[in-house]
């Protein structure tokens, strides 16, 4: 059974092309995992931009735009996906990227902590509901209040806000009792 | 009181009440807490002028921009500093991100060339 959060839009293998990172969570300490973040975010950015060859000025911007965009979208649902994933041993933490004419599509997917799943559901609500700018503001004031400034959500307003993407969620339900609860996250940005 | 990394660095010019950060920030958490506190301690010296010169700071992540959403706070709180944000066209998310910061301080101004 899932449980769907905004506009999700399924791509599959065949739906374009795609590239996709597997890892398990709890392989290596979080300190070099963090650092892999960066990698495989680098990684995507720079596989991307060869796809949008900048042989001219207007073109090279262009590039220049979506491998930015693509390195700070895809570092941040990595970020989210090593803070919150459980450790788990049902589910690997994936990152695909799919690009057709209308937009890159990512997707990552992640084990979550049971206990995070309603605060995480909540705030999701506030993203697909209320005015960003509002909440964006709201979220910087009180995250820069906080002393570790970890359970913030900037990453998704980020994103939302300055980069003009969509963003949904997908959890997938345990059927059995014992399974884990997995979170697939969608970000689209249109071309 | 400098912050020299392999992949990013923070120094602050008491003389000209600059705060340079350039490389990488991806840090999480608490590793951003001697970036926190140099930037503290500059708006601490309550500076007329205080500048944030971010122009070779290539990328930035979302636990970087509230470390900056920090010290724009803290100068703020004392009220008594013009900030200049210093930014470069060449890395595109400064022009995305950086007029964040003037959410939370109006009187920021933002030199992005």
């Amino acid at each position: 059974m899932t449980q769907t959060f905004g506009d999700f839009v399924e791509l599959l293998a065949g739906d374009g092309e795609y590239l996709k990172i597997g890892f398990h969570p709890s392989s290596i300490p979080l300190q070099q995992r963090w650092r892999n973040n960066g990698l495989s975010a680098d990684f995507l950015a720079d596989y991307l931009s060869t796809f949008f060859p900048g042989e001219d000025v207007a073109s090279a911007e262009r590039q220049s735009q979506i491998k930015d965009a693509v390195g700070y979208i895809a570092n941040e649902l990595l970020e989210n996906c090593m803070k919150y994933s459980y450790a788990s041993k049902q589910h690997l933490v994936s990152i695909e990227m799919f690009l057709a004419p209308e937009a890159i599509t990512l997707y990552t997917s992640n084990g979550i902590e049971p206990a995070c799943i309603g605060p995480f559901q909540e705030f999701i609500q506030r993203l697909l509901s209320e005015d960003i700018d509002a909440l964006y503001t709201e979220q910087l004031e009180r995250s820069a209040e906080d002393s570790d400034g970890s359970a913030s959500g900037m990453g998704f307003l980020t994103m939302l806000s300055d980069y003009g993407v969509k963003i949904a969620w997908r959890f997938s339900l345990p059927s059995q009792p014992g399974d884990e609860v997995a979170v697939t996250t969608m970000v689209r940005m249109p071309l | 009181m400098d912050i020299l990394h392999e992949d990013y660095q923070v120094q602050y010019d008491e003389a000209t009440a600059t705060v340079r950060c350039s490389g990488s920030f991806r840090l999480h958490g608490d590793e951003y807490k001697p970036v926190l506190d140099l930037l503290t301690h500059a708006a601490d010296a309550k500076p007329a002028m205080l500048t944030l010169d971010v122009r070779e700071l290539q990328f930035l992540n979302s636990s970087g921009i509230n470390t900056l959403s920090k010290f724009v706070l803290q100068v703020r709180k004392h009220d008594t500093s013009q900030v200049v944000v210093q930014g470069s066209t060449r890395y595109p998310w400064q022009e995305k991100s950086l007029k964040n910061l003037q959410r939370l301080l109006p009187a920021l101004k933002l030199d992005i060339v």
